[in-house]
């Protein structure tokens, strides 16, 4: 069972996802943040409800949209700001920007700016974590889109026959850019014969779930149940779970493949909202509390934000460095 | 004579594909996001609502699938146009391309042929970090079998993609994002410009510029600049780097005696070494100077802008690279 304390940690951090990722939405519409950036509002139940399961020792791979696992990860937002922002002071250096935040340290990968490329990432982090004896685990979050990559098809197969310690999250924000991942229209094929994801999955011989990735506590579970088992090594297991962006695919998408409406009735089943309707159900905290610790939320942002805009950019002289181990490029 | 307007780089490839596709049936389109949202650049617009979803096709994020059913379409008669999102994808395709579709022909005793269009985009400039930001017409060139097609005018735009989709064999056609908002003149009517012609695109008398995509832009800027300090810039857009108009850069360079190669791409084996060793083949005794080659370094692309801009070219490195061979000799 989750601790009381343990459910309040979850809420703040799905509030502090949601603040980082308002607050960037803002920052690039005024033109503070260049590049290319997506943002994760709308799917925080899935990452904290899959990272709440994680312990010390255990990696995940992320995607282009890897704000939110890499706060569910624990990563500073103050230097995921500042990287955002291409200072010196940011996760990367500057280096890799929005696309490409990653830290190891705290067990995240790295963001990706190829579509389906953590997939093998993931199978390789788990067959060296097997090798080593360990019993943590690999968390491999991909979207709907993603799925139809060769790389992430050949990962489940090997994960499989090699019955390797990961975790597929799937993603399933309904779209893949503008293409629809269950609703096809008259203008577009189907991108897949099978109903869902999960559905294919067990034709890899992989344990498969649906889940309702509005919800943190059911993502929760079902990753509970799903880590468990990689952890006494009886192999992979996938989740796909249903959720939704709000933002457009990328800042500036102008949304030509969606209406106004669709957006306002995800906005209804809100992650945040859902859980905070819950906690209060459940007695676990008075919405005065839920209140306080949003503002935290909001606040904890606006501090990176400060952060960032006070940091200085890299020295000219620093991209010749990190190609290799050594000085040489 | 055919009415001229005043089109985008993405008007200007937009009507070539409109019109090629109202001309031949054989011509297809696909690729991730071509039809319901008209590419993610705008370049497809338009295109499913009037040849609908059998002759543009929205395909699923697997590259590996849907560029070698362009190879294997095009062995059977069709003539398709097929989208990479980014030319940085072409990993996960690379495959189909360059041991399929380029050899095909060779390795069956020329008894087919590879009508294939793979319409990528290019380049840095936009702080879109390392996978997204890279040029690598090199590594195409490279590969015998695959001409390599890339325009820097909307009105080079509109014909060689005309000439490339009625061309009978697998092609690269790059499209720099910086181009695409920039605007001249295009005639309404079809038409064509013949592979491996290049472009004067300003006479001048003190030394030649050879440079490819956007940077024919820069060196167009450079060679403003410096007209007023009295030195005369030839610049020369070669429009296809397979096949090479090598005649055109040799007669150049015997008249100036001076070489600047200003190239995007990566600096070791690239386009701008491989053209310096063309020139000092053929025109070692008319050349004054060192050649000199102003490419990106041999690192990866860098995401915040002070450092993105310290790797790529520019016109101010062009000036300086002229400068530097004029004073010589
Ligand atoms: C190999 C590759 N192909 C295409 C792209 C361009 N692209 C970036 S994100 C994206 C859609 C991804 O959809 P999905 O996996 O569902 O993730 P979502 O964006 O919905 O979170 C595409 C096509 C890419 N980055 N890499
Ligand atoms: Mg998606």
């Amino acid at each position: 069972m989750l601790t009381h304390d343990k459910m309040i940690n979850m809420y703040y951090t799905m509030c502090l996802i949601r603040a980082f990722e308002d607050r960037v939405h803002e920052l690039f519409a005024q033109g503070k943040i260049p590049g290319f950036v997506h943002l994760y509002a709308g799917e925080e139940a899935v990452a904290v409800g899959v990272i709440a399961n994680l312990k010390r020792g255990d990696f995940i791979t992320s995607t282009h949209r890897g704000h939110g696992h890499c706060i569910a990860m624990g990563v500073d937002v103050r230097g995921m700001m500042a990287e955002l922002f291409g200072r010196r002071t940011g996760t990367c250096k500057g280096k890799g920007g929005s696309m490409h935040i990653a830290d190891f340290e705290k067990g995240m990968l790295g963001a990706n700016g190829i579509v389906g490329a953590g997939g093998p990432l993931a199978i390789g982090a788990a067959l060296a974590l097997k090798y080593k004896g360990t019993d943590n685990v690999v968390v491999c979050f991909a979207g709907d889109g993603a799925q139809n990559q060769g790389a992430v098809l050949e990962s489940l197969n090997l994960a499989a026959v090699w019955k390797l310690p990961v975790i597929f999250v799937v993603e399933d924000n309904q779209y893949a850019i503008s293409l629809r991942s269950l609703t096809p229209s008259a203008l577009q094929p189907r991108v897949s014969t099978a109903k869902s994801v999960a559905e294919r999955a067990i034709g890899f011989g992989i344990p498969s779930i649906t889940v309702d990735g509005q919800d943190v506590l059911a993502v929760y579970e079902a990753a509970k149940a799903a880590v468990e088992r990689a952890r006494r090594g009886e192999g992979p297991s996938l989740l796909d779970c249903k959720t939704y962006r709000y933002y457009g695919h990328f800042e500036g998408d102008p949304m030509v493949y969606r209406s106004r409406e669709e957006i306002e009735e995800w906005r209804k089943r809100d992650p945040i909202l859902i859980f905070k309707d819950k906690l209060m159900r459940m007695g676990v905290a008075t919405e005065e509390l839920l209140n306080q610790i949003r503002t935290k939320a909001v606040s904890e942002v606006e501090e990176a934000v400060k952060f960032a805009e006070e940091s200085p950019f890299p020295e000219p002289s620093e991209a010749y460095t990190d190609v290799f181990t050594d000085p040489y490029y | 004579m055919s009415e001229v307007r005043e089109l985008t780089f993405v008007e200007a490839l937009n009507e070539a594909l409109m019109q090629e596709m109202e001309r031949d049936p054989s011509v297809i389109v696909m690729g991730e996001d071509v039809g319901v949202y008209g590419g993610i650049f705008g370049v497809t617009k338009g295109l499913l609502e009037k040849f609908g979803p059998n002759r543009v096709i929205d395909t699923p994020i697997s590259e590996a699938g849907f560029i070698g059913a362009g190879v294997g379409a095009a062995a059977v008669g069709l003539r398709p146009v097929v989208e990479l999102m980014f030319v940085d994808f072409f990993g996960v395709c690379m495959d189909q391309i360059y041991n399929q579709a380029a050899k095909m022909r060779y390795m069956f005793g020329g008894k087919i042929k590879i009508p294939l269009t793979i319409r990528t985009t290019i380049g840095g400039g936009v702080s879109a970090a390392a996978q997204h930001s890279q040029v690598l017409y090199s590594i195409f060139m490279h590969v015998p079998g695959l001409k390599v097609v890339v325009p820097s005018t909307p009105y080079d735009a509109k014909g060689l993609l005309i000439s490339a989709i009625r061309d009978d064999n697998p092609k690269m056609f790059f499209e720099h994002k910086l181009l695409y908002g920039i605007k001249g003149p295009v005639p309404k009517e079809p038409y064509t410009i013949p592979f491996g012609v290049a472009d004067v695109k300003a006479e001048g008398s003190d030394v030649t510029v050879v440079a490819v995509a956007y940077m024919v832009h820069e060196a167009l800027k450079a060679a403003d600049e410096l007209r007023k300090e009295g030195i005369s810039v030839e610049v020369i857009d070669p429009r296809t780097l397979v096949p090479f108009d090598k005649e055109t850069i040799f007669k150049s360079v015997k008249k100036t005696g001076r070489l600047v190669i200003v190239d995007e791409d990566y600096d070791r084996a690239g386009f701008a070494s491989w053209v310096a060793a063309l020139v000092a083949d053929e025109c070692f005794g008319y050349l004054d100077a060192p050649i000199k080659r102003v490419t990106t370094p041999n690192v990866p692309i860098p995401f915040s802008p002070p450092l993105e801009r310290e790797v790529l070219p520019n016109a101010k490195k062009i000036i300086k690279a002229i400068k530097e061979v004029v004073k010589k000799g």
